[in-house]
């Protein structure tokens, strides 16, 4: 209104007043943000008739890879190290703070990102991934560690749990029928996103680094910084792609010969809905947190030491190991794709078994395995590395399907904010099970001198967690029907938490 | 099972988005497809 009064005094009279022209650049500078904020809002990402889901995943993907990162800082560790003359603590420190911003940005932000739609919360994603290597790569040019901590942890961190967080929803309403396979393809991506980064950057470092060829070379702080620089570039590049790629469906939009009542024919699958502030009330949402802690915790623990670990599981009795340091890396790249892999895998065949039960395989045969590697893992090398590989897979399926099992417990509805609020299991087993991992083989002896049987007590412990998860798991049940949304045709009261 | 978007009621045909979905496709493929390779090969070259 008040641009069409303006239009028509510009129109009835050629003089302007200051005041007149103040309120006309207010009001393009408004509509010019409407413009640009509006085509990021959910109503300016209804999908049209005809649009094909399959391009979902890969916007989903693009924003995962990127944010996927994360587990590749290791490349520059050492380079940092140097660069500041801090201690590996001091470097790693940035890591920790990144995750556990991502716990905590996706648990606060979930809601948000469930309101304003997967788009805004991609490109807002963006904006912080990306100004967080900006204000990184600053910190490292004037050797300011706070400025890194401040930039790559706190900012980037807030990226990360919204980015993380922020295709889930979508993708689980655009696959109703298969949501395993929809979140394991995003969620994959952030187990592959190392797999990337890692020989990408070592790559940048040696271009960027003149003396990249010296002997025992280490990346300069100055190689360091051009390569967050790089990382910024590539990554705002390709989270605007997923941010604009990105499509939510239209009310009422179903797939093709799609029956939500033989979904409904499933015990623990819901065609109700609950919000997240409710879901915390639940009983089945801490059940969830507990097989979720307890599986990232068994998992942290051999991810966290598993190039030392596989080591000291073959050392001979003259204090030698059978696995050299390069085999030992080999090991963790294979552990890698294991978890990339089981993200994917495990979540697509949940859509087969339910979640239920595939969390009990997660859980139960993870808790053997485990057993198994504790008590006979060090007679081969070969049996060392499959019960490995296929316990990291089942850290990774844990992820994967986590959003696929809160839809089925907590419908659609605030899925993405209840899975954020979950994610606060990641964040306290990242703290939990490399302090567990580590307080335990500081008992042992020290790093040089571990055997197979050192970590026997460590491992052991990490199967009562899995036991501990196993049960969780085992009791949980359908969500109360008090605790559902109410539809127009009846009402609700406020419930309160379950005893 | 058809892939395409499809509201109740709307019979509206079905627009086929085969080049930005090979493209969406080829945007994360390639740049995975590389990151799995190089993992393999190093994995590969020290496990063998």
């Amino acid at each position: 209104m008040i641009c069409t009064m303006i239009a028509g005094d510009m129109g009835n009279g050629p003089k302007m007043g200051p005041f007149a022209s103040g309120l006309l650049d207010t009001v393009v500078f408004n509509q010019a943000r409407n413009i640009t904020m509006g085509f990021l809002d959910r109503e300016r990402t209804i999908a049209p008739p005809g649009f094909n889901r399959w391009l979902v995943p890969p916007a989903a993907l693009a924003v995962h890879l990127c944010i996927g990162q994360a587990y590749a800082t290791s490349v520059y560790k050492t380079a940092l190290v140097k660069h500041f003359g801090a201690s590996l603590t001091e470097i790693g420190v940035i890591f920790s703070i990144a995750i556990v911003m991502l716990g905590l940005s996706a648990a606060i932000m979930g809601t948000w990102v469930d309101r304003n739609g997967p788009r805004k919360a991609m490109f807002t994603s963006a904006m912080f991934w990306v100004g967080g290597f900006l204000i990184g790569s600053l910190g490292i040019f004037s050797h300011q560690l706070w400025l890194v901590y401040l930039g790559y942890g706190v900012v980037g961190g807030i990226g990360l749990g919204i980015g993380y967080i922020s295709p889930v929803s979508t993708l689980i309403k655009w696959f109703p029928d298969r949501p395993g396979l929809a979140t394991g393809m995003a969620i994959m991506g952030f187990g592959g996103g190392a797999l990337i980064a890692s020989p990408v950057s070592q790559a940048l470092l040696k271009a960027y680094d003149p003396n990249s060829g010296a002997q025992g070379w280490v990346a300069s702080g100055d190689a360091v910084g051009k390569l967050f620089l790089t990382l910024a570039v590539v990554y705002l590049a390709y989270m605007l792609f997923g941010a604009f790629t990105i499509k939510v469906p239209a009310d009422g939009w179903r797939p093709a010969g799609f029956d939500p009542a033989k979904v409904k024919a499933a015990k623990l699958v819901t065609t109700e809905n609950v919000s997240a502030k409710n879901s915390i009330k639940t009983r089945q949402f801490w059940l969830v947190w507990v097989a979720l802690f307890c599986n990232v915790t068994a998992g942290i623990g051999i991810l966290e030491q598993a190039a030392p670990m596989i080591q000291d599981f073959f050392r001979q009795s003259d204090g030698k190991s059978l696995v050299t340091a390069g085999v030992a890396a080999g090991f963790v790249g294979l552990l890698s794709i294991g978890n990339m892999a089981g993200r994917f895998a495990w979540s697509a065949t949940s859509d087969v078994t339910g979640r239920k039960r595939i969390y009990m395989m997660y859980l139960g045969v993870g808790a053997v395995l485990y057993t198994v590697l504790a008590l006979a893992g060090s007679t081969a090398t070969a049996l060392y590395v499959v019960l490995a590989f296929l316990i990291i897979s089942f850290y990774g399926g844990g992820f994967s399907t986590a959003p696929a099992y809160l839809r089925d417990l907590f419908g659609t509805y605030q899925v993405g904010a209840i899975h954020g609020r979950l994610l606060t299991a990641w964040s306290a087993a990242g703290v939990a099970g490399p302090l567990i991992v580590n307080t335990i083989l500081d008992a042992q002896g020290k790093p040089g001198q571990l055997n197979g049987a050192s970590y026997q007590p460590a491992l052991l412990t990490m199967v009562a967690l899995l036991v501990i998860g196993f049960v969780a798991n085992l009791l949980v049940k359908p969500v109360d029907a008090r605790f559902h949304e109410p539809r127009p045709d009846r009402g609700r009261t406020e419930p309160a938490m379950e005893a | 099972m058809s892939s395409t978007a499809h509201t109740p009621g709307a019979h509206q045909p079905v627009k086929r988005s085969t080049g930005r979905l090979v493209l969406g496709w080829i945007l994360v493929g390639i740049p995975l497809a590389y990151g799995v390779f190089q993992t393999l090969t190093q994995v590969a070259a020290l496990f063998g």
